[in-house]
């Protein structure tokens, strides 16, 4: 009868990784119905759904899903008290920072930079090169893709111009990084003061005090009109920047690239074991050049989003740490794509939440614009699932 | 001002066949034969190279090189040490020596912050972050407790600041030590929360927000009460004169170079540095060493953050914090240390060097008619990204030129290689 059990365990429907996501989605759910536009007025059902996400999360840990379980705990702990505190505060505060189709167009828009930065990083760090330089490749995207638009008159070639010259910087990183066998960080530190300087003393000698003009051709949005008028994320999804779909079809095309083609196999081979690759005919140099010339270009994009298609103008040094952000993305997001969009939407949200949140609270609002740094950092300690990066990451390769 | 004290294992595997040791070596090592290799004459034709591609900059953009650089040698102020300037000239040139020393004052404890990590084998890159926290504490204990006699008002908040940088950076030390989290990573991630601590704790109704009645709508602590003010001792306190933290910094290159050469912890920090493996089997603690040399990192980055408010600034702005996220001191004492190449003299040269750019490129200092100091300041990221590169690839160039190789070795006829490698695999 106990061979029977034990081999009727794995093939019970409920497994404790379900429960584990389970509870964790009840967590969500807990604090959800608190909020607008469900809106109960009592904690009690939050709660008893939260107690509920708890308790599948202690099942999980006790089924063995430790990581899951404990996770589910939490989102019922946080899930609970946040209805909690939700329901002890004003409807009209409530519904000035919980307007969900205007915090998913803010988390869209705040979350397309980074995930562009993040894929980038993503490829240049799974071919073995350590990209710091993001900060810098994303600004010289945002000033070159500015400059471009203004000069030529059109935003799409605008965004050629800034991503080629996200491409030329990354080309020069990748000259020292990988040709000159530099130290990849202190390079990369290199090209984002270059960078900074260089965007910056173009921008002055050519736009000096009056800053970019007003009228320089943006981005267009993507109108879809059956999403459109829906009542929820209508909104935002319906109206959602051209660059933003670009940027999630970008992470859907990496993935492919990465783990279902030949060649994203090898660039993966390049960064985990550079010398069995070469052994196997695989050039680890022109890959790593290839890889990190597209992170440039990606990044660039993510840069260009910001001036052409975000804010509509330049000022010196705008990127302001997203390129860091992107970099922590990556780490979080496990050097996933995948998991880079995650990340990069829950930095997002943090970003927009932080925007609204002034209605509770005038000063303490602005600490949410930190969450993607703590995160990070509780992520790399090893809290929320060990981040391992690429075996040969920041190596140099010396050919034999 | 090379180091003749290193082990002599350090270049071995620079001297040797580059095989694929070097490319696991550690910065610190590779930094070692970085020390071995140039002596004083690679970090000047660095700086040379450097300040000869911004000219080729400001020559494109429509000046003239050979003036603006005149110019901003004049914005330094250190024509005051020729003999043959006129007296009229040396008035101003005192001014401006007064402000390079300064800003050279902050970064020579960054430029230390930034070295010392790097003898120990890590990349303190988060020298802004340590040095933004120690001026937070150093404001915040400034700026109150006005009934405190001078001396020790100062000391107190000096130390408050030398702790909370220790803090700052030992937390990344801890990470590193307990569970490898690359202190890289960790020190950029620490610098971005200290920004937004700062611009929560300074911004509009943030608990350290000035409590000044007329400064209500301004994002500015208070200011620090003239018992916590370090003394001027050169030129006049209500100029910004030069104050007597420039002594303190001095002072910290000393201590650094009797830690790094004279002491156990620094044999046993240069030991983790070369080979973390080699030191563990030699009975050293390398993890216990992480958190040590990061909390002494901290120390001197949070030192330079008070000095600065003690000594000149005063009081501290969200836009400051702002501005400094990207292109802050704690930054250039990358370049600092780099150029210094980790060495005490080393550092304290080139944190003058820097010092002397950042002030001669200064809108206070630079002569607008001839170059503007917002296309200067510019200018100096250039150059200053310039050095950083330059020295990131210089271990493999000086390796390069010693072994008289080209570097471009796919060019070179093919060793019969192939069958080597299948057997090594």
């Amino acid at each position: 009868l106990s061979t029977a059990v034990a081999t009727a365990a794995p093939r019970r429907a409920v497994q404790p990784r379900h429960a584990g996501w389970a509870g964790i989605a009840l967590g969500f759910v807990a604090w959800f119905i608190a909020l607008p536009p469900v809106l109960a007025r009592t904690p009690v059902p939050s709660i008893l759904i939260g107690l509920l996400a708890m308790t599948a999360g202690a099942w999980a840990i006790a089924g063995g899903e430790k990581r899951l379980g404990w996770g589910a705990v939490v989102a019922g702990l946080v899930g609970g008290a946040g209805a909690v505190a939700s329901t002890q505060s004003g409807v009209g505060n409530l519904q000035d920072v919980v307007t969900w189709s205007a915090l998913v167009a803010a988390t869209l828009r705040f979350a397309t930079p980074l995930t562009f930065g993040a894929l980038g990083g993503i490829i240049s760090e799974r071919s073995g090169v350590v990209n710091i330089a993001l900060e810098g490749m994303m600004l010289t995207g945002a000033f070159f893709g500015i400059f471009g638009a203004d000069l030529l008159d059109s935003w799409f070639l605008g965004l050629l111009v800034g991503m080629a010259a996200g491409g030329v910087v990354a080309l020069l990183y990748a000259f020292f990084a990988i040709q000159l066998r530099a130290d990849q960080i202190v390079g990369g530190t290199a090209i984002n003061f270059l960078a900074l300087g260089i965007t910056g003393y173009i921008f002055l000698d050519h736009y000096g005090d009056q800053g970019t003009p007003d009228n320089i051709p943006r981005v267009p949005d993507v109108s879809i009109p059956g999403i459109k008028n829906l009542s929820f994320f209508g909104d935002a999804i319906g109206k959602a920047n051209l660059l933003t779909w670009v940027a999630l079809v970008g992470a859907v095309v990496l993935a492919v690239f990465l783990f279902r083609t030949p060649q994203g196999l090898r660039v993966r081979a390049v960064g985990e074991h550079p010398r069995a690759a070469e052994t196997v005919g695989i050039s680890v140099m022109r890959t790593r050049y290839l890889s990190v010339v597209c992170s440039g270009v990606l990044a660039a994009m993510g840069g260009a989003y910001l001036s052409i298609a975000f804010v509509g103008s330049f000022n010196q040094g705008m990127t302001a740490g997203r390129g860091f952000i992107a970099l922590a993305a990556v780490i979080f997001g496990k050097w996933s794509p995948g998991g880079a969009v995650a990340a990069a939407m829950l930095f997002g949200f943090s970003t927009a939440l932080a925007q609204r949140l002034p209605a509770f609270s005038p000063s303490a609002a602005v600490l949410f614009q930190a969450l993607p740094y703590v995160l990070t950092l509780i992520a790399v300690a090893g809290v929320i699932g060990r981040s391992r990066p690429p075996a040969a990451d920041g190596q140099p390769y010396i050919k034999e | 001002v090379s180091d003749p004290d290193l082990e002599p294992q350090a270049g071995a595997a620079l001297a040797g066949e580059p095989g694929p040791e070097v490319a696991a070596m550690t910065p610190a090592a590779r930094l070692a034969g970085y020390v071995r290799g140039g002596g004083i004459v690679v970090p000047v034709l660095t700086t040379l190279l450097a300040f000869f591609v911004g000219g080729l900059v400001i020559l494109v953009t429509g000046h003239n090189p050979l003036s603006t650089y005149k110019a901003i040698f004049n914005g330094t102020g250190l024509n005051w040490f020729f003999p043959w300037t006129s007296s009229d000239d040396r008035t101003t040139a005192a001014l401006n020596l007064q402000q390079t020393l300064i800003i050279t004052t902050p970064l020579i404890l960054v430029g230390l912050a930034v070295a010392f990590a790097f003898r120990a084998g890590l990349f303190n890159i988060g020298g802004e972050g340590q040095y933004l926290v120690g001026s937070y504490f150093a404001v915040w204990v400034g700026s109150s407790f006005s009934g405190m006699p001078k001396l020790l008002h100062i000391v107190v908040a000096i130390v408050a600041a030398a702790l909370a940088g220790a803090v700052w950076a030992g937390i990344a030390g801890l990470l590193k030590a307990t569970v490898g989290a690359h202190e890289v990573i960790s020190t950029i991630m620490l610098n971005w929360i200290a920004v937004w601590v700062g611009i929560y704790l300074f911004g509009l109704n943030g608990p350290l927000q000035n409590s000044d009645p007329q400064q209500q709508s301004v994002p500015v602590s208070s200011d620090v009460v003239s018992s916590a003010k370090l003394p001027v001792f050169w030129g006049d306190p209500e100029l910004q004169g030069l104050h007597v933290g420039l002594f303190i910094a001095l002072a910290a290159v000393l201590v650094f170079w009797v830690l790094v050469n004279r002491s156990k912890i620094g044999y046993e920090v240069r030991a983790v540095g070369l080979n973390p493996e080699a030191a563990r089997y030699g009975g050293i603690s390398v993890a216990r060493n992480y958190v040590l040399v990061m909390a002494v990192c901290g120390v001197f980055a949070g030192i330079a953050g008070s000095l600065d408010v003690l000594g000149w600034e005063f009081h501290i702005a969200t836009n400051d914090i702002q501005l400094a996220s990207a292109s802050g001191l704690g930054f250039i004492g990358i370049a600092v240390a780099l150029l210094g190449r980790n060495t005490a003299g080393g550092t304290l040269a080139a944190a003058l060097l820097f010092g002397a750019l950042l002030s001669g490129t200064s809108q206070r200092n630079l002569d607008p008619t001839i170059f503007e100091p917002e296309l200067a300041s510019n200018l100096t990221l250039i150059i200053q990204g310039l050095v950083v590169l330059i020295v990131s690839a210089d271990v493999i160039v000086l390796t390069m030129l010693r072994r008289g190789r080209g570097l471009f070795r796919r060019r070179r006829p093919a060793a019969p290689a192939p069958a080597q490698e299948a057997e090594a695999a």
